[in-house]
């Protein structure tokens, strides 16, 4: 018996160790991490980390906004997630004389958020990317030989989607990342929410829904176009990259590429942020400022085969990845890319119920 | 004191988040954390009608009501017709078998919810258990589509839900008096008969209370469309987690949950009537 209080003992002693080290609650995208960088920052700060994904920014915006989320760090996109919790006042702003790494960030791309962002007071670039499409183009050649593989024309034109399909197509479910390209496509405003830009938009999508095999989480395209079971996809670049990787490591017979469409691609930004409610902005600030090292920066695109916004960090990067233009995008293609804006709440109930429509195909 | 208890905790559990939901309703959806500005501030009264005209502004909500009301009673239908099967069951077994097989029915909420709902995706999906067996026995030459079907999600909801029709049932068949049966056969009755005319009367308020059992929480079901469900059509418990995540119009939703309860209300005061008529 006293053998058994005494292991109590020991065991309460020891919860109460470990309820004193400080912890931080991370909240990110999910497959958004290198494990290493989490494994030195604990090894480095003394610092508990507990990490937890979302894989839509409904789930996290859903959280922020009932308030007393737990969580330290969030990663929203620029629009609309980080645009509406900045504007709602969710986000603390950033101490900057806690973040001397900050001066690694580069200039220009902390700029495009300075117009949701005034002086990026409440966050910094984590990474970027573009939206585009993934494919096994000797496929595609097969099945569509006439079809132009750099333009959306190859996913929104009914006539090569029909003939794309036997190899399967795949949209990702993510209305904000996905009807701005097609509005634009159409020679809309990308985020107009007017009912005649919808109703075209939802024309569209709809010509070409009878031919798509599924329209999945971003995630389960990567597996679908590694595993060569799709052969077209519109997703997000960094995924689609990470598709090439792992086709490539398991030696399929298939190879993955990523295009942006020469039409110019979406362009998004993910913003590491703290909740104005963190339980420990100290340790979030410790976290931030660790992450821009160019080492550690290096570390994460590496593995997620996102670019990120801390330049040093490119020398560090094997050359097949700080070389690959699907990664860093090059200059003239950046110029012709574009940013998605906020949408007010009535256009994006309209968008909300026309993706619904989409992916029910009626 | 018990029934101050009582009183106490219908207030704080029941009472209290139905005012909350339904003043909610009243509120106006504005930027910030929480996103909306309550019915009543310091200088009284501010809340809209905004949320409410949302409801009737198209059909939207109505067809998305009426396919999760007819999904519900599918589902309860099922159960009811199923669960009454186990029950007498499970209650004509021998005494010391009654409690095993009870067990045996509540086994699976053991387990996580969520968890048996990936199970059957892994049973369902193209390169699953079952389309694999099929294709091994050369039933089939190409996967059946079974997962993101209606039968799918039908399926799940009455995995999910079957055990709240058991329960009730047979603790009424296992406590029904079993002269009456014994005595309409020695006057003649066929199984049937008997069956008909004294086993499912005596049941049949149990069979309502299990039909409303399931019926109510199947009406806002989410998860299991969400994960088995073919993304056709929009059910209620969709609509009203697209006004909460996607639009963030709390209001919208609180609204859509108060129609919800309204439109759930209508079967149980059905059934009280009946019961008191009885």
């Amino acid at each position: 018996m006293r053998r058994l209080l005494l292991t109590l003992a020991l065991l309460l002693s020891g919860l109460n160790a470990q309820a004193q080290q400080p912890t931080l609650n991370i909240y990110n995208w999910a497959d958004y991490m290198d494990p290493y960088a989490i494994e030195r920052f604990q090894r480095e700060t003394g610092i508990r980390v507990r990490y937890d994904v979302y894989d839509t920014l409904e789930t996290l915006e859903g959280k922020l906004s009932a308030g007393r989320s737990g969580y330290d760090i969030v990663v929203p996109t620029s629009e609309p997630a980080f645009n509406r919790l900045v504007r709602a006042g969710a986000l603390r702003p950033l101490d900057r004389a806690r973040l001397p790494n900050a001066a690694n960030l580069d200039p220009a791309l902390m700029a495009r958020i300075a117009s949701v962002d005034p002086e990026n007071r409440h966050g910094v670039i984590y990474l970027w990317g573009t939206v585009g499409l993934g494919m096994n183009a000797a496929r595609i050649r097969e099945l569509a030989p006439d079809a132009p593989l750099d333009s959306l024309d190859l996913l929104l034109n009914p006539e090569h989607a029909r003939r794309i399909a036997r190899c399967g197509i795949a949209v990702m479910d993510s209305a904000v990342d996905v009807l701005p390209s097609v509005l634009r496509h159409l020679g809309r405003h990308p985020d107009s929410t007017a009912q005649a830009d919808i109703d075209a938009a939802q024309r569209a999508l709809l010509a070409i829904r009878p031919f798509l095999r599924s329209i999945p989480s971003p995630p389960a395209i990567i597996d679908a176009l590694a595993a060569g079971e799709i052969c077209l996809a519109f997703s997000y670049s960094g995924d689609v990259i990470q598709a090439t990787a792992r086709a490539r490591e398991a030696r399929r017979a298939h190879e993955v590429t990523y295009v942006m469409p020469r039409e110019g691609a979406q362009l998004w930004f993910d913003m590491m942020a703290i909740p104005a409610d963190a339980p420990n902005p100290d340790a979030a600030h410790a976290f931030i400022n660790f992450i821009l090292q160019p080492d550690v920066m290096a570390g994460i695109t590496r593995q997620v085969r996102y670019p990120n916004a801390v330049p040093a960090s490119r020398a560090l990067l094997p050359p097949d990845v700080a070389n690959d233009p699907s990664v860093f995008p090059p200059a003239e293609a950046l110029a012709l890319s574009f940013v998605a804006g906020t949408p007010a709440q009535a256009g994006e109930r309209a968008r909300a119920r026309l993706w619904a429509r989409f992916k029910a195909g009626r | 004191m018990i029934r101050a208890g009582a009183w106490l905790a219908l207030l704080l559990l029941v009472a209290a988040p139905l005012v909350i939901v339904l003043g909610m309703g009243f509120g106006t959806s504005a930027p910030g954390v929480p996103p909306v500005i309550p019915p009543i501030g310091r200088a009284g009264w501010q809340g809209s009608l905004e949320a409410w005209a949302l409801l009737f502004a198209d059909t939207y909500y109505l067809d998305a009501a009426l396919r999760s009301l007819r999904l519900a009673a599918i589902t309860a239908g099922l159960c009811l017709v199923l669960g009454f099967g186990m029950a007498l069951g499970i209650a004509s077994a021998a005494p010391r078998w009654q409690a095993p097989l009870l067990a045996l029915v509540l086994l699976p909420f053991w387990s996580g919810f969520v968890l048996r709902l990936a199970a059957w995706v892994g049973l369902l999906r193209d390169g699953g258990w079952v389309n694999s067996v099929l294709l091994q026995a050369g039933l089939i030459s190409e996967p059946l589509p079974l997962l993101y079907s209606e039968g799918a999600m039908l399926l799940g909801m009455v995995h999910g839900y079957l055990p709240f029709a058991v329960l009730p049932l047979t603790a009424t068949l296992a406590r029904r008096d079993l002269r009456l049966e014994e005595a309409a056969a020695d006057l003649g009755a066929g199984r049937w008969t008997v069956f008909l005319t004294i086993t499912l009367p005596l049941a049949a308020p149990a069979a309502g209370a299990a039909f409303l059992l399931v019926f109510i929480p199947a009406a806002g079901e989410v998860v299991i469309p969400e994960v088995l469900g073919a993304p056709d059509s929009v059910l209620f418990g969709r609509a009203i987690w697209g006004e909460f995540f996607q639009t963030r119009d709390w209001p919208a939703a609180a609204v859509l949950s108060t129609a919800l309860l309204a439109l759930l209300l209508v079967p149980i005061a059905l059934y009280q009537r009946l019961s008191v008529a009885r």
